[in-house]
């Protein structure tokens, strides 16, 4: 027999204590504080178990339940409006929280920067590229990682699995973050086969279930027989090409538990070690970086291991690929590269690295992919 | 006359109930709302302490984070009121037109699109105008543009029989869509790369925040809406013919009322109201217009309408409550460990529990005004 409620008598009555003593001011144990004690607050836009870029997020705050004398505050499903700015002020100001990490891009502005003026003592971090010096406080801050360097390695693993030579990619927006994903994506398929084509959708919105699935299908209609994605949680886009027989590649974070026979690889944050690095810092009393970054060299991203459809000679060309990204010797966007309009925008001797500052604005596709950034 | 009858009848019966029946009378017909509101919202949480045992934590725990959450302190209670500020808005974008009988819910398109044309107006004056002028400048285009587009629904109503409701929905959803071409596209700032905005608003042109408050003037602008939206109801001969056209739309007809005229205008204020909710949050919080104007406050307002049964001054403290709800429902995740969905199941319950108790109006007798009625 299953037990359909974890509840009995005994759980029941201590409950109902607790909550009696709770009720009792001055019986409630205070906040322990120890002195290298730190409050750290995190903030999710979505629900923490999306398969997603909340996920990544979370098991990166999970990941501090290592370093002692570390206390975490999650809230999940917070908007991006006044709301989110009561919850920092919420999370300063009834749990003590002196490090905050607000996750989503549109926490930046206004509603980070109206907090952080308000409280010039606490320490703000916000994921994205949005901080400038002089210009934002010193006690806000971003980081963001390379991912688009995962997105490359997922076109390698998907040019040997292609068997169609169509690929696909279901995007939110055609912002740069975007854009640098869906053109990495198939420059990395072309290194291994240059007549691979990916089609490019844009749903319009980062989280929208059923457009994701609509968008999935329709490039598996197409021919498309290697599915990734750029949207927050590709849950819905995972499922749905390995029910319809494509492969798929991951972001953001593992998910290869939804796919096991189908997932080739995915590019995944790695938070845990910007997170563990922070905090490290703010328990030290050392300043804390107010613009983080880096790429698979820094531990900012890493990658899903390869699943068991990417074949022999697919493996030997990713790992060699990924060795040379994580030595920091490997440029995504070199030239000579066109645009799918016939455009040169990346010239025969030129070069990015990573962190090249031209990548933060690219709004062109390469040729080869189909779609419109308009 | 009745009040010079009611006079001679009292003179006759003893001194001290000549007193107090008709204060028992007045009570009586004002309390039945009261209580069975209270009532339901006592059930309500009732049933939701029972859903808080079967998953294992304390409800005692829980409604005591609930109370320090939204209002235990005055950090928590300025946290309930700005959240609630929207809500007053968009709540009466949903319970003036329901006063005529007709459920709009599309309030969230009305929203966006006042948000998107607030900002659209002021950028050519950016500067130029007085920040006073420019507000009211915006706050007139968002007023304009949200009335146009649920009036519109209210037209489709009248004079081409589609369902409102329907109609709103779907006229939300395009609204949303073209919010999203036009930040994306011919209003996009282009300093906003990887969110999409229009040109922000100068920090000295912003709404700024009531005096002594940690909330905006939002706050006070939905209040002030919701008392000259309860005089227009209530005291109004347009409201009157309003209700009357409510009740029955043949009767209303028949005694020469301008329905389609009632109809197109109410929801026309009711949608120049939740435009107004969309300049607020543009002038007052995001400084732009942006995907984050659809933050759901218009679906919201319906359950605040609905639960202040379309009463508009009923709406301020139910608004407040709900913002209430809503700031608790970090503490609870934070605390407690429970997913953000508890917030919504309080919610829901206490929606169906107070839509059910609907049907109590009525039926118990000591709300009767003619039991405290002198017997004859």
């Amino acid at each position: 027999m299953t037990k359909l409620l974890p509840m009995n008598r005994r759980h029941f009555l201590q409950a109902s204590a607790a909550g009696a003593l709770a009720l009792t001011p001055g019986l409630l144990p205070g906040r322990a504080l120890a002195e290298s004690a730190l409050t750290v607050g995190f903030i999710y836009v979505g629900p923490k178990d999306d398969y997603g870029y909340n996920q990544a997020h979370a098991e990166g705050a999970a990941a501090l339940k290592a370093v002692s004398g570390v206390t975490i505050v999650e809230e999940e499903n917070v908007p991006e409006t006044v709301d989110v700015q009561k919850t920092m002020e919420s999370m300063i100001n009834l749990d003590g929280a002196t490090l905050i990490f607000p996750t989503s891009f549109g926490y930046f502005d206004p509603h980070m920067l109206a907090m952080a003026a308000k409280y010039p003592d606490i320490q703000f971090r916000h994921c994205g590229g949005l901080w400038q010096e002089g210009k934002n406080p010193m006690n806000t801050g971003s980081y963001f990682g390379y991912i688009f360097q995962g997105q490359y390695l997922n076109g390698v693993a998907a040019g040997y699995a292609s068997k169609s030579k169509k690929i696909g990619f279901v995007a939110a927006k055609p912002i740069p973050q975007v854009l640098q994903n869906i053109n990495a994506f198939l420059l990395g398929a072309r290194s291994v086969d240059p007549s691979i084509t990916c089609q490019v959708i844009f749903t319009g919105e980062w989280s929208l279930a059923v457009k994701e699935a609509e968008a999935t299908n329709a490039l598996i209609d197409q021919g498309a027989d290697v599915i990734t994605c750029h949207v927050d949680s590709p849950k819905v886009v995972v499922e749905t090409a390995a029910g319809r027989g494509a492969f798929v590649c991951g972001y953001h974070a593992n998910q290869s538990p939804l796919a096991p026979e189908k997932y080739l690889t995915g590019a995944e944050w790695a938070w845990g070690n910007v997170y563990t690095d922070f905090v490290k810092k703010a328990q030290a009393g050392e300043k804390l970086g107010n613009f983080v970054r880096g790429g698979l060299k820094d531990g900012f991203v890493k990658m899903s291991p390869l699943g068991p459809a990417v074949p022999a000679e697919g493996r030997t060309k990713f790992d060699a690929t990924l060795a040379e990204m994580t030595a920091g010797k490997f440029s995504v966007f070199k030239g000579p590269i066109k645009d799918n309009k016939g455009n040169v925008v990346v010239t025969d001797n030129k070069s990015y690295a990573e962190d090249a500052i031209e990548l933060e604005s690219m709004a062109y596709l390469v040729e080869g992919v189909v779609g419109s950034t308009a | 006359m009745t009040v010079e009858a009611n006079t001679s009848a009292i003179a006759i019966v003893s001194e001290r109930s000549s007193v107090i029946r008709p204060i028992f009378e007045w009570l009586a017909r004002r309390a039945e709302p009261v209580v069975i509101s209270f009532g339901a919202i006592l059930i309500g949480l009732a049933l939701f302490s029972l859903f808080i045992l079967v998953i294992g934590k304390s409800p005692a725990t829980l409604f005591q984070l609930m109370y320090t959450g939204g209002f235990g302190s005055w950090f928590s209670i300025q946290n309930s009121l700005s959240r609630a500020a929207p809500l007053l808005l968009t709540a009466l974008c949903v319970a003036l037109p329901a006063r005529l009988g007709l459920v709009i819910i599309g309030g969230e398109g009305a929203v966006v699109l006042g948000g998107v044309a607030a900002a659209a107006a002021a950028a050519p004056f950016v500067g130029t105008l007085p920040a006073l002028l420019l507000l009211a400048l915006m706050a007139v285009v968002a007023m304009i543009i949200g009335g146009i587009w649920i009036g519109f629904a209210g037209f489709l109503r009248h004079y081409r029989g589609v369902n409102e409701t329907i109609s709103s929905l779907l006229l939300a959803y395009i609204a949303i869509a073209l919010m999203n071409q036009l930040v994306e596209g011919p209003l996009r700032d282009p300093a906003s790369l990887n969110k999409p905005s229009t040109a922000p608003l100068p920090a000295q042109d912003m709404l700024g925040k009531i005096p002594g408050m940690d909330v905006h003037w939002g706050l006070a602008i939905g209040v002030v809406a919701c008392i000259v939206s309860w005089v227009l109801i209530e005291i109004t001969s347009y409201g009157f013919a309003a209700r009357i056209a409510g009740g029955n739309v043949r009767a209303a007809q028949i005694q020469g009322l301008p329905v389609g005229r009632l109809i197109v205008g109410f929801t026309a204020i009711a949608g120049s109201f939740a435009g107004l909710a969309g300049m607020i949050e543009v002038a007052a919080v995001q400084g732009s217009a942006n995907a984050s104007l659809a933050a759901g406050y218009g679906y919201t307002g319906i359950l605040v309408a609905f639960l202040a049964r379309h009463n508009p001054l009923a709406i301020i403290p139910v608004a407040i409550l709900l913002g209430g709800i809503d700031a608790s429902g970090g503490l609870i995740q934070r605390r407690m460990g429970l997913p953000d969905a508890t917030v919504l199941v309080l919610q829901g319950t206490l929606f169906v529990v107070i839509l059910f108790c609907e049907t109590f109006y009525g039926r118990f007798k000591i709300f009767n005004p003619d039991l405290w009625k002198r017997r004859s």
